[in-house]
């Protein structure tokens, strides 16, 4: 049993979920609520990592990240160090592999929210921070929640970006899919079929705990 | 009635735009005074109320309440929603669907110590009869209960002006009339200008202290429902009012200070306005409840007073109330009124018969043709419409 891949793939999920889910908060209430010349093409951009084949954002990614790269070539000078194989560098790539995830259900609860429930808020003199924070968050709730469980999920089966970004190198980019897939190549059936078994294991126990968490959230009298 | 230039309480509100809403509204609420803006849907009585609650901005105009100026395009003042301090009760309610009808209420005090806010929301809620159910959650309240809360959480604001738009339309009829009756009681409590928008005519009728017709963003006429209902400014309010008794006509003035209308071969007896001279063409308009049937078997001296003579086109039987229409020889326009159905059947009226009728020259209302179309402020409510 490979911990380490295990705990690799599990730090990733954690900061996906992190950084993706106030990114997914702003732009998918952006999208929801205002109108904006482009937001078709912003929308469109969302969505692409859900009809790209993998390998084929991971090859746009990990060029992206070299140091002849414009974006690989300002984090380099930013940071000293490059993206290519990096556990950064896979997390970049995560949070651009689930940006769908994390986006579309929000977007979708804040569009269920009637505008004239957000004006209610303004009329009873709510700020329109207050507004977000007491009346919108818990109404969209339920959407907060299946973006979280999506964008966990998903990035704990991630293979096919990770690989071409990450490669495969032990406690920094092998997380437990490719360890998996390592074990296989390597003739270890056994090996594949425990950590097969604790991947599905994770990710059912996690999915249960969050949409349990987004049963007993407000969403039910909605 | 007239209206101060510069009310120092109340709401005020002056607001143009050209599109692509247009708006040309004009029009005084006072404390306590409830106005009904009243007009067809996608009259623009939505986007008014908007545009005083702050959630629209109108390109020119100003709104005024309580002294406080709220909007002022060249000024370049626009307050939010959340600084005017407006209870508005929205067409749907627009209730927080999470929250339940007591926290509902408590959402609009934050002007209020937090210890202080359950209680004080759930005298609200026993305000408008809503005691014991504090705890029940929008999606477990029927129509008229969530009307309510919507009403508790607007007063709850404890705001300057209290907006209601089409607070009646999503409950049945019989819910309906209790929550009016309900509303009639609660203005007593409450000393703030109150504007309804409805498009409801006997609602605003029975409730409001004064109607203003709106078409088209355009306040056309304001004043109370009999002075609405019986001197109607123009043909246009007269039809966005549902009366139908305007004819067209010809203004007479006699040597002998006698006016009226030539309408056809009659001359009917008439107070015309001072702006109107000999041989003006007018529109001319009579409620129905002036119209006086001749009775065929005992004529009497009223008769004398602009009798005319048609035939009967249509009757309707409504219970105990029959709608007749008359038809003339002269116009295709036709004359309405109602009659106790005892008596149209005791004069033997149906469809065909010829029928005699007078118009009483006190309600006998006249409109020039020439007049603005849209009347300054001074002349909305001129004399005789109050």
């Amino acid at each position: 049993m490979d911990w380490r891949a295990l705990t690799v793939s599990l730090q990733l999920a954690v900061f996906t979920c992190l950084l993706l889910i106030p990114i997914g908060l702003w732009l998918g209430r952006t999208l929801a609520t205002r109108r904006f010349r482009g937001k078709a093409l912003c929308e469109a951009a969302v969505a692409l990592p859900l009809v790209m084949p993998p390998t084929v954002l991971g090859f746009y990614l990990m060029l992206a990240f070299g140091v002849e790269a414009p974006f690989g070539a300002l984090w380099q000078r930013l940071t000293g160090s490059g993206l290519n194989f990096t556990f950064s560098g896979i997390l970049l790539a995560s949070l651009v592999v689930n940006l769908p995830f994390a986006v579309q259900p929000i977007q979708r609860a804040f569009e269920g929210v009637p505008s004239n429930v957000r004006e209610a808020a303004w009329c009873c003199g709510l700020s329109p921070w207050q507004t977000f924070a007491r009346i919108e968050l818990p109404l969209v709730w339920p959407g907060l929640i299946s973006a979280l469980a999506l964008t966990f999920a998903h990035t704990l089966g991630e293979f096919g970006v990770i690989l071409m970004v990450g490669g495969s190198i032990d406690g920094e980019t092998r997380t437990l899919a490719i360890s998996i897939y390592d074990r296989v190549q390597a003739f270890d059936e056994a090996g594949a079929g425990i950590m097969s078994a604790i991947l599905l294991a994770v990710s059912f126990v996690t999915i249960g705990v969050v949409y349990g968490l987004a049963r007993r959230g407000r969403g039910l009298h909605v | 009635m007239s209206e101060p230039s510069s009310p120092p309480q109340g709401l005020e509100v002056r607001l143009q735009q050209a599109g692509p809403i247009p708006l040309a509204a004009d029009f005084h609420c006072a404390p306590g005074e409830l106005l009904a803006l009243v007009g067809p849907s996608g009259g623009g009585k939505t986007t008014l109320l908007r545009a005083i609650a702050g959630l629209y901005r109108p390109e020119r105009g100003s709104i005024r309440c309580a002294g406080e100026t709220w909007f002022d395009a060249e000024g370049g003042v626009c307050l939010s929603p959340q600084r005017r301090r407006i209870g508005l009760v929205f067409q749907d309610y627009a209730l927080f669907p999470h929250l339940t009808a007591q926290a509902n209420v408590m959402a609009a005090m934050d002007h209020v110590p937090r210890g202080e806010r359950a209680a004080r929301a759930s005298r609200w809620l026993a305000q408008v009869r809503l005691e014991g159910l504090e705890g029940r959650y929008p999606a477990a309240l029927s129509g008229g209960q969530r009307q309510r809360v919507a009403v508790a959480r607007a007063l709850a604001r404890e705001p300057r002006a209290l907006l209601l738009d089409e607070p009646f339309s999503a409950v049945d009829q019989v819910t309906r009339r209790r929550l009016q009756r309900e509303l009639a009681q609660l203005r007593e409590m409450i000393d703030i200008p109150i504007m309804l928008v409805t498009h409801d005519l006997e609602e605003a009728a029975a409730l409001a202290d004064r109607l203003c017709v709106l078409h088209a963003g355009e306040t056309l006429q304001s004043g109370t429902a009999e002075a609405l209902f019986r001197r109607p400014v123009s043909p246009q309010v007269a039809r966005l009012l549902d009366k139908h008794n305007v004819f067209e006509g010809q203004a007479l003035r006699g040597n002998d200070g006698q006016s009226g209308v030539q309408w056809g071969p009659y001359r009917l007896t008439a107070e015309l306005p001072a702006n109107v001279a000999s041989g003006d063409q007018l529109h001319w308009y009579v409620p129905p409840s002036d119209v006086v049937l001749h009775r065929r078997a005992r004529p009497s001296r009223g008769e004398r007073e602009n009798p005319v003579h048609g035939w009967v086109s249509e009757m309707i039987v409504l219970g105990g109330i029959a709608q007749v229409t008359l038809s003339f020889a002269h116009t295709r326009d036709s004359l309405r009124f109602e009659i106790a159905t005892h008596a149209a059947r005791r004069n033997g009226l149906s469809r065909g018969e010829p029928v005699g009728v007078s118009l009483l020259a006190a309600g006998l209302h006249v409109m020039p043709d020439a007049g603005p179309r849209r009347l300054s402020e001074g002349q909305h409510e001129g004399p005789g419409l109050d």
